[in-house]
């Protein structure tokens, strides 16, 4: 990564605008073509240095519901539940960490009822209840990470 | 509870479901993106465009822009710091948390005591863990005399990262 591409994986963490030629002024700002612009974030798409670029969407906001997930597995059981836990469509990331609830996993659904049924389902499937943590309030500003 | 989060849904008509379709996985990277989105949709730019505008003022897109991968940026680091403020303080508090440059997904949470006495999270990045630290560090500093305790979950392990599909097809 060069200069100009850390000054635009900043730019970009900032947002667009949506208009219909929205690389021009940030082309201008960064003293390089459109053409440029594209190819370098089509570059680090490739490289894996961005995940992703367009809309980012709320999905609560278009009626679906997400919440976090916790569990406290037995070590001994760890891979059996983490597999069954994991064999679910409607769980989006699954994560192992230090504490005595040890599983964290993020449920997505496609609306809100099915949460209880998942956790439900969840809980008959591993044997461990599942602490189920919806966010109350978001304090969302956004992360930006200066590169 | 803010606003965005008390108000119904937003229901999509027919012309935005296909507008979200097309651009959840992103958006075409050339100098006129939305024409290249209106084009492969049969639609006008100007509607595409005043439909993402409007989408975005009802807090359904969030920003257009880029995610970067983290790990790749060298932000290799990061813990899941857990508060336990007072609940009328929360909001207050929440804000000024939500607002560092380091920290993500800052959310209020509900307890469940005794095992888990805390009802705010915060995600907090570093590029190791002695600058995750530090920015727990902050944190403190900031909630001092409001907070009763916390802890930072770090993770040990990825066990699933699946995309997240917003509108089936």
């Amino acid at each position: 990564m060069d200069n100009i591409d850390r000054a635009l994986v900043n730019e970009l963490q900032d947002g667009l605008p949506v208009c219909r030629r929205p690389f021009d002024a940030l082309s201008a700002r960064l003293g390089i073509s459109v053409t440029e612009v594209t190819e370098r974030v089509d570059r680090m798409l490739g490289d894996k240095v961005l995940s992703r670029f367009g809309p980012m969407f709320n999905a609560e906001r278009l009626g679906g519901a997400l919440t976090l997930c916790a569990m406290q597995v037995p070590e001994a059981d760890f891979e059996r539940v983490a597999e069954a836990v994991n064999a679910f469509p409607e769980v989006a990331h699954n994560y192992a960490r230090e504490h005595d609830l040890n599983m964290w996993f993020v449920l997505a659904t496609e609306c809100q009822e099915r949460i209880a049924e998942v956790v439900a389902d969840i809980e008959t499937g591993t044997g461990c209840r599942v602490y189920d943590m919806p966010k109350c309030d978001e304090f969302y500003i956004g992360l930006r990470l200066p590169v | 509870m803010n606003a965005i989060l008390k108000s119904r849904p937003y229901r999509l008509d027919a012309i935005d479901r296909q507008i979200v379709m097309a651009t959840q996985a992103g958006l075409p990277l050339v100098a006129m993106p939305w024409d290249a989105v209106a084009e492969q949709l049969g639609l006008d730019p100007d509607e595409v465009i005043d439909r993402v505008t409007s989408m975005q003022a009802r807090g359904i897109i969030r920003r257009v822009g880029a995610v970067p991968n983290h790990y790749a940026l060298g932000y290799r680091a990061n813990g899941m710091s857990v508060w336990n403020v007072p609940d009328g303080r929360v909001t207050e508090l929440g804000r000024r948390v939500g607002g560092l440059e380091f920290v993500s997904h800052c959310y209020e949470r509900p307890r469940h005591l005794p095992l888990w006495p805390y009802n705010l999270f915060a995600m907090v990045h570093g590029h190791d863990r002695d600058e995750v630290e530090a920015g727990v560090q902050v944190i403190a500093d900031m909630l001092h005399g409001a907070c009763r305790g916390h802890e930072v979950l770090y993770s040990t392990r990825i066990l699933k990262k699946a995309g997240l599909r917003i509108v089936a097809g």
